[in-house]
Order: structure tokens, then C-alpha cells, then sequence
């Protein structure tokens, strides 16, 4: 296989990985803070026993994205050693930018937040727990900011050329507000807030259709189902104008979005399809001209189409970019219709007696995810051939000296080591999940205290 | 927003300086930006180097504690400040990233394989961290402890070995990409190196580890704590004339600036005072000069290659320094500004979390 191939697909996998977690973290920090700030308002016991126990669960999200997501920074110069050069003037600021202000704010209080809970007052407490929240929400900031300048890079020069060549900066925030940046960020925040309020409403909802911790569980429920109502509404505003700054700056991945060939001409909007790239057709269910419509409120608006451009320049799996899309699009939909329908049932006073609704909760965890994952593969592989959009193909951004052989054996190493990871978070997961919010002694406490009464009588 | 900046009065020092450097880069102090830079990449990875290092060190000594009760206690002397000294780590590889990266392209894809073993290995001692405590199974417990020791140990040796071939230097062609083959990394010299780190990082992390401990586990870890003096000392001697041997090139820095030579000195003075430290039983002394120490040495290997980073063994004149591997005047100028607003609040934060955690390990339902 081609150094290529296995350096995207090595890339693709270590950083989708990495995408379960962070989103986890960052939502759950969210709530975790709603939740002690109830806490910290009412006094009420219950808020503290929902806080410890999303705590460590927190814990454990937070664990694997710390350890998972240095990879791709050394990547970025093992595998992809001329991108790093051509974009280090730009993204490197980003990077240290992150490491400097986010990562560090978010690790100083980790600690506090995890250990704390005996050592320090409620209120410098949930000062960490903030601190974390909005740690992580930083970090979200600098690496987003970094992916949308090179998918509509602005504030730059090109200086060099061949090899030579590389982006300089001309303009920190106009690089760092390129068209794409903020609209980027919000649909990336609001897809995390959605993962980790929709992790809270399937555990609690598991624990009501099971009939424990009823009360704990009623409130967390309606927490999590305010967060979640809130933000699939607005993912749905965010995500159209993020489908704006498509049109205007990446026509050629907006065609692939919606599998629209006809270099010029009204486009289609499908609510799904399949499209031949070798025919040049798209077959599927549509509103005739309804691209246009969203873009230019005109259904006869003429919009660029694949065939406007070169074939070199065109994504290489248009198919998969308009799956991913629309499976993602489906997805908000469907957020929308559930949490909707809850907060009827809510405002009904009866939707903690709708078990089936519940138990379409428990499982509904896995559509942002999927959500976020799918926005992501049509986002990246929509930019294709194109590292940095316009500028640099990804088939020039490699490491020449890495051979296919070394990056065989780093994705079969990360493969092994994901799977056991994947594996471990299961089943921790869902050991916590058991044990319940009040189980406020691990097992590891039991043989402990016999051992420390051990230990104490002989003094070690 | 495009105006916060400029209020900064840091901002104002450093995006208006005088552009009397070289290449038309500026200067700050009557120091060029490149050379700023360079301190400060320098200055993380020693930072790093410090705060990894102990609890690399404390984990490379981990299965020498034999019971359960102890291990705990070992583990959770590093459990609330590991993934905070990671983050030194995190920033260092954006440091260098931004401001050097034709470096960090050069340097990352010849040593391809020790980063990808580094970063396994980093995953993996992670992973034992979090999940030793998860279970009470006596093998789940053994197993991790022996990932966790196992891979401390191979990270120590690690940045050892990615160290020991940068003194060395790599052929380079000139397009500053390695011309060696992808096995050059496995070289005596290197694996020299990564002896001289492991056994540093594990009498610092035993040091540590003797500021956390009471009672029994306290006097093991004394005892070893001495035997890793001595063994650091010898490492440190030979490779001192192994280098001086063999990798003559090391020594231009010193020649050119004789003055400079105090910093070795100092270094060796400081090591010296380790163990009487040590003997008196002061602990948090022998812990600073401990990590005087590695920071120290890292300034000696900062001195050494100075102005060069990468040096070209191949002889044709195709080094990798910090003026022709760097990142434009405009983009330093601003990680300038960021690191001076940045680095004091990181280093705050870190401070923060060690007083919270100051003193013995005591365990509660809260520990790993
Ligand atoms: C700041 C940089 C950055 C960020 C934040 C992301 N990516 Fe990315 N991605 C890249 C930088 C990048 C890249 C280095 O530029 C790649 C490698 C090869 C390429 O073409 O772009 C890439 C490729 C790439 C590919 C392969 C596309 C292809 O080869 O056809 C996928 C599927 C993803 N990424 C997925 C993701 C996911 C799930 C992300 C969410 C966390 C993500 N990317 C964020
Ligand atoms: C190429 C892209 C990426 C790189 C190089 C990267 C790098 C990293 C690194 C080095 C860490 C560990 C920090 C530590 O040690 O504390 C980390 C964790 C994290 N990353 Fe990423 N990351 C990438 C993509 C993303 C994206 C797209 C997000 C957006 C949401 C994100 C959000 C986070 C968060 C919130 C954490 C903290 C750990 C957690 O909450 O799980 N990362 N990342
Ligand atoms: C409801 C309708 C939605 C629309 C119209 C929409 C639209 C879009 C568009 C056009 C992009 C591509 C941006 C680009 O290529 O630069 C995108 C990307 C993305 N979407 Fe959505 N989206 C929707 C729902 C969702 C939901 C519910 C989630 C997650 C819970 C989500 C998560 C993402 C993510 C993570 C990306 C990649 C990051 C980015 O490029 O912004 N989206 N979305």
C-alpha cells in the first residue's frame, strides 16, 4: 500500500478516536457545572451526589482524550513532516497557543476537581470544576481554529516555492477569524454539548426504566434534556451557516455535499440519495432546486457544480462525503423530533411514564456521536485533494523519508492499543453505571482498609 | 478584537521591537527573536524534563515495592500531578512546532519510530495509571503495575535516545530532509543517552518519592534512593568521556565562549551535592538540586549545539539552525507575547495544584 493512503488512513483513525472523548468531556463539563452551581445554590445533597458521580466519570473521558490526543501532534511532524513545515509559521502559534492557555488551565484544576472534594471549600471547588469546563472548551478553540484556516486560510503569505514554499503570517487574527472559524466553533462546541447531555440522559434514563435512584435521576433527566433541547435547536441554525460558508468558500465540497455535477445550473437538495461519480448521477429523494433555495432563497439560483472544476481538484469519494453529510443532517433531525417530543411529555407532567421513550434515550447516546463523527469525515474528506485548501495537496504534504513499512507497523501499534482502550472504557463505563451515583466507595476501598489497619498496626 | 492586542503592553514590546536582528528579524533585550525562541522551546522541555522526570522516575522504581499497600501509595504520590507535567509536553512540541518547524518536520519523520514507541508507551502508562485501581484483582493489579513501570522506564530511556541523536547529529540533504537509514536511531552513543536519563530521572524520582512516603516504604525508598546516586553518577561519568571522545563537535560551543564553561561546572557541583543533602535527611533541598540538576544539563546540551540545532553528519553544510529553520519574524513576535502572558499563568496553575497536594500521601476514596 502507498505511503498515502496509510498516512491518511492512520490520521483518520487515531483523531476519529480521539473525536469519541473530548466532545464527552467537554459536555459533561458543562453539566458538571450546572449541576454543582444547583448544588452550590439550593444545598440540596442530591445535586452533590450527581456531581461526584459525573465526576468520575468525567475521569474517565477525560483520561483517554489526554492520552490519545498527543498523537496526532506528533504526527503532524512524523507522517506529515512537509505540511508541518509549510504550515508551521500559522498553526504552530495555535498549537502552543493551546497548550499554553487551554491544557494547562484544564490539567492545574483536573486535580483539584478530581481529588479535591475533601481538600478544598465547595466554592474553590467548583471554581476547578469551571476551570476544567472551560479549559476544555478552550482546547476545542485553538485546534478548531487551526483545522479552519486550512479549510479557508486567510491573514497569510506564500513564501518559497517547490518545496521551499510555506505559509507565513501576515495578519494573526484575520488568520485566526478566517471565514470559517467561528462558525466552525460553535457547531463543533454545541455537537460536544450534545454528546455529553445525551450521555447524562441515557445513563439517568437507564436508571428510571430500572426503577433506581428515582430522584437523583428525575433531576439530572430534565438538566440534561433543557441542555439537549437547547442545543439541537441551535445546531440546526449553526450547522446551515456552516452549509453558507461552504458554498462561498469550498464550492467544490459543497457539490460533493449534495452530489450536484452540472457545473452550473438549479441544484437539488436531497433528503437522501446515492450518487454514481462515474455516471455523474444522483439518485435519490429530493426537492427539486431546494440548494439554491436555502443558499439564495430562489429554487432556480444557480449553484457550482463538480464539473466547474478540474478533475484534480475535485474531492475523490463523492459518495461518501454525501453520505456522511446527510447521515449527519438526519441525525440533527432526529435530535430535534426526541427532545422536543420528551420536553411535550415533560410540560405534560408525564415523561417518566413514557418507558418506551426512555428507552429510546438510553440508546439515543450514539446519534451525536455518530453525529459529530460523520460532520467531521464530510468536513475533511469534502476538502480533499487539498491539504490546505487551494494550496498544498495532500499528496505533497507527507514525510518523504517515512517509508509505508514504518507506518504499517505505528497503525497496527495504535489499532492494538485503541482496541484495548475501547474496550477498557466499556467496561468501566459500565461498571460505574451499575454501581449508581451512591456508590461512594470504589471496590478498592474494601481490601483497602483491611490492609491499612494492617498497615497502621505495623507502622509502614 | 484586533485592538485587545495592542493594548497588552507586553504585545507592544515584542511586535514593535527594533528590527536590528539578523535577517531582519527583531530583537528584544539585544537577544534576535530566534534565539528568544530558542530559550524558550529550551526552557519548556527542561521544564518538562523535570516534572516528567520524577514521576517517570517514580514509576520506573514501582515494582520494586512489593506490596499492594505501598504501590498504592507510590502511584498516588504522581496521580494528581502526572497529567499536569504531560501538559509541559503538549506545550513543548507546539513550541517547537511553531517557531522551529522545519525542525520538527526534519526531526519527527527521522525518528519515527522512537516517537510512535514514545507515544505507545505514553498511552500506555496512562491507561495503568487510570485503570490499576478500577478492579481488586491481584493480577489486574499486578498487570498494570508492570505496564506502568515498564513503560516509565522505556519513555526515560526514550527521550534519552531522541536526545543522544540530536548531540550527534543525522545526515541531511538540502531540503533538510534525513538521508540515514530509519534504523539510525538504534546507535551506542544514543543508547548511551537514554542510560544517563533513565538513571537521572529515577534518583530525582526516588527523591520524590522519599518527600511522600513515611514509615517503611520511606527507609526502601532511601535505599534505593543511594544505590540510584551512585549509578547516575557512573552513567554520567562515561558518557561525559564518551562524549568527549567521540563527538569532539560538542565541545565547539565552550570553545567559543570559554565563560560558558561554568555552566558543566555548576552542574557537576550540583550533582555533587546530592547525596550530602541526601545524608542529612533534607529531602526538599536534595530535590531542588535534583532538578537543578536536569535543568542544568539540558542548558550544558543547549550551549553544546547552539546556534545549530540539527546538526548535518553527512558534511555537507546542510545544519538546521535557528535562523534557517524558524518561523517568520511576525509569528514569534506573537508566541513571544503569548509565552510571556502564558507561561507565568501555567507555571501559576502548577503551583497551585502542588501546594494543594503538598505533603505525605494520604489515601482516600478519591485515590487511584
Ligand atoms: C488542525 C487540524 C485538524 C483537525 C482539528 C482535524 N483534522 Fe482531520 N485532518 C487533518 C487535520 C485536522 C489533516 C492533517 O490536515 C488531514 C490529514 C490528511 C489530510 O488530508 O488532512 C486530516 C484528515 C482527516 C481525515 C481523512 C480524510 C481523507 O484522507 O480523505 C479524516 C476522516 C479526518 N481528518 C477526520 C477528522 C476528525 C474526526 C476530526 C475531529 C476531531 C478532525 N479530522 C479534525
Ligand atoms: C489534530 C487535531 C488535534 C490535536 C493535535 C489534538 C491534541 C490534543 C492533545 C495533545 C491533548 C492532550 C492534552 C493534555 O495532555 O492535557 C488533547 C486533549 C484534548 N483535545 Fe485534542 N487534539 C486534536 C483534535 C481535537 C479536536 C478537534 C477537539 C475539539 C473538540 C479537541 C479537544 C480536546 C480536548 C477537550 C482535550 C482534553 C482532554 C479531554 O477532554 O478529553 N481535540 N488534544
Ligand atoms: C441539523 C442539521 C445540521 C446541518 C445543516 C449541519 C451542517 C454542517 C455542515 C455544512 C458541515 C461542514 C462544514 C465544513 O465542511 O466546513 C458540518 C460539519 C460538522 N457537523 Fe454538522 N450539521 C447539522 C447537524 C449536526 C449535528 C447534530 C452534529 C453533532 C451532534 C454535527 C456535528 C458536526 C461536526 C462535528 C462537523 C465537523 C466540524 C465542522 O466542520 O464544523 N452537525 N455540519
Amino acid at each position: 500500500m502507498d505511503v498515502e493512503i496509510l498516512a491518511r488512513v492512520q490520521f483518520a483513525f487515531t483523531i476519529a478516536f480521539h473525536y469519541i472523548y473530548p466532545p464527552l468531556s467537554i459536555g459533561l463539563g458543562l453539566l458538571m457545572v450546572i449541576m454543582e452551581g444547583l448544588y452550590l445554590k439550593t444545598g440540596d445533597k442530591v445535586y452533590e451526589a450527581m456531581c461526584r458521580f459525573w465526576t468520575k466519570i468525567f475521569a474517565l473521558t477525560f483520561g483517554i482524550g489526554v492520552a490519545t490526543g498527543i498523537v496526532m501532534e506528533f504526527e503532524f511532524g512524523t507522517n506529515w513532516a512537509t505540511y508541518s513545515r509549510y504550515v508551521g509559521d500559522i498553526f504552530g502559534s495555535a498549537l502552543a497557543a493551546e497548550g499554553l492557555f487551554a491544557f494547562a488551565l484544564e490539567s492545574g484544576f483536573l486535580g483539584i476537581l478530581l481529588f479535591g472534594w475533601n481538600r478544598v471549600s465547595p466554592r474553590v471547588h467548583f471554581i476547578a470544576t469551571l476551570g476544567v469546563f472551560l479549559g476544555s472548551a478552550f482546547s476545542a478553540v485553538w485546534i478548531t481554529v487551526a483545522n479552519s484556516w486550512q479549510q479557508t486560510p486567510a491573514g497569510y503569505k506564500i513564501v518559497g516555492e517547490g518545496l521551499e514554499a510555506k505559509a507565513e503570517i501576515v495578519d494573526f487574527w484575520a488568520m485566526v477569524l478566517n471565514p470559517s472559524s467561528i462558525d466552525r466553533m460553535f457547531h463543533v462546541w454545541i455537537g460536544a454539548f450534545l454528546a455529553g447531555a445525551f450521555l447524562v440522559l441515557s445513563v439517568h434514563a437507564y436508571y428510571l426504566v430500572r426503577g433506581r435512584y428515582e430522584e437523583l435521576s428525575r433531576k439530572a433527566f430534565k438538566i440534561a434534556l433543557a441542555v439537549a433541547t437547547v442545543f439541537s435547536l441551535s445546531q440546526l441554525f449553526t450547522g446551515h451557516r456552516s452549509a453558507e460558508y461552504v458554498a462561498e468558500y469550498q464550492p467544490a465540497k459543497l457539490a460533493a455535499m449534495e452530489g450536484h455535477f452540472a457545473a452550473e445550473g438549479p441544484a437539488d437538495l436531497y433528503v437522501l440519495g446515492w450518487v454514481d461519480k462515474e455516471k455523474q448521477t444522483t439518485t435519490g429523494l429530493s426537492i427539486p432546486g431546494g440548494l439554491g433555495f436555502l443558499l439564495e432563497q430562489d429554487f432556480a439560483a444557480p449553484v457550482t457544480g463538480l464539473n466547474a472544476f478540474p478533475e484534480a481538484d475535485r474531492p475523490g469519494q463523492v459518495n461518501a462525503v454525501f453520505q456522511f453529510y446527510h447521515l449527519m443532517v438526519a441525525i440533527g433531525m432526529a435530535l430535534i423530533g426526541l427532545t422536543l417530543l420528551a420536553c411535550f411529555y415533560w410540560w405534560r407532567g408525564t415523561l417518566f411514564e413514557k418507558k418506551w421513550l426512555l428507552w429510546i434515550f438510553v440508546w439515543a447516546v450514539a446519534l451525536p456521536q455518530l453525529a459529530n463523527q460523520f460532520g467531521w469525515f464530510a468536513a475533511e474528506m469534502g476538502r480533499q485533494p487539498w491539504v490546505v485548501y487551494g494550496h498544498l495537496r495532500t499528496s505533497d504534504a507527507l514525510s518523504r523519508v517515512v517509508t509505508a513499512n514504518q507506518i504499517l507497523f505505528s497503525l497496527i501499534g495504535f489499532t492494538l492499543i485503541y482496541l484495548l482502550l475501547a474496550a477498557l472504557f466499556f467496561y468501566i463505563l459500565n461498571k460505574k453505571i451499575k454501581k449508581g451515583p451512591y456508590d461512594e466507595h470504589d471496590i478498592d476501598d474494601r481490601p483497602r482498609q483491611e490492609s491499612m489497619a494492617r498497615v497502621a498496626e505495623q507502622g509502614l | 478584537m484586533k485592538h485587545l492586542l495592542r493594548f497588552l503592553p507586553l504585545a507592544i514590546l515584542f511586535t514593535s521591537c527594533g528590527s536590528n536582528g539578523t535577517n531582519g528579524y527583531s530583537t528584544f533585550l539585544g537577544i534576535d527573536f530566534q534565539t528568544m525562541w530558542f530559550l524558550v522551546v529550551g526552557a519548556v522541555f527542561t521544564g518538562y524534563a523535570i516534572l516528567d522526570g520524577f514521576d517517570f522516575g517514580a514509576g520506573a522504581w514501582h515494582l520494586f515495592f512489593r506490596k499492594e499497600e505501598s504501590r498504592r501509595i507510590a502511584l498516588n504520590a504522581v496521580g494528581p500531578v502526572w497529567d499536569g507535567n504531560e501538559v509541559w509536553l503538549v506545550i513543548g512540541g507546539g513550541t517547537l512546532f511553531a517557531g522551529f518547524p522545519v525542525v520538527y518536520g526534519t526531526l519527527f519523520s527521522a525518528m519515527y519510530i522512537p516517537f510512535m514507541l514514545f507515544l505507545f508507551s505514553l498511552i500506555f502508562r496512562a491507561v495503568s495509571i487510570e485503570f490499576r485501581s478500577k478492579e481488586p484483582m491481584q493480577w489486574w493489579r499486578n498487570l498494570w503495575d508492570t505496564t506502568y513501570s515498564i513503560s516509565s522506564i522505556l519513555l526515560s530511556i526514550l527521550l534519552g535516545v531522541v536526545l543522544g541523536n540530536v548531540l550527534q547529529g543525522m545526515p541531511l540533504d538540502d531540503n533538510f530532509e534525513h538521508t540515514g537509514s530509519w534504523l539510525a536511531f538504534l546507535n551506542p552513543y544514543a543508547f548511551l543517552v537514554g542510560l544517563t536519563s533513565l538513571s537521572l530521572f529515577m534518583m530525582h524520582g526516588a527523591i520524590y518519592l522519599t518527600m511522600k512516603t513515611e514509615g517503611r516504604l520511606f527507609a526502601k525508598v532511601n535505599r534505593l534512593l543511594q544505590r540510584s546516586i551512585i549509578a547516575f553518577v557512573l552513567i554520567f561519568v562515561i558518557l561525559t568521556f564518551y562524549t568527549l571522545l567521540f563527538i569532539p563537535h560538542l565541545s565547539d560551543g565552550f570553545k567559543e565562549r570559554p565563560w560558558l564553561f561554568v555552566v558543566p561546572v555548576l552542574a557537576v557541583l550540583s550533582i555533587a551535592n546530592i547525596p550530602r543533602l541526601v545524608t542529612k535527611g533534607r529531602y526538599l533541598p536534595a530535590f531542588i538540586f535534583s532538578a537543578i540538576t536536569v535543568g542544568l544539563l539540558l542548558i550544558t546540551v543547549a550551549i553544546e549545539l547552539y546556534p545549530t540545532i540539527i546538526i548535518d553528519s553527512s558534511g555537507a553544510g546542510n545544519s538546521i539552525t535557528v535562523y534557517n529553520g524558524v518561523a517568520s519574524n511576525k509569528s514569534l513576535g506573537i508566541m513571544l507575547t503569548f509565552a510571556a502572558i502564558g507561561g507565568p499563568l501555567a507555571v501559576s496553575y502548577t503551583a497551585f495544584v502542588y501546594k494543594t497536594f503538598w505533603g505525605k500521601v494520604k489515601l482516600d476514596e478519591h485515590s487511584y
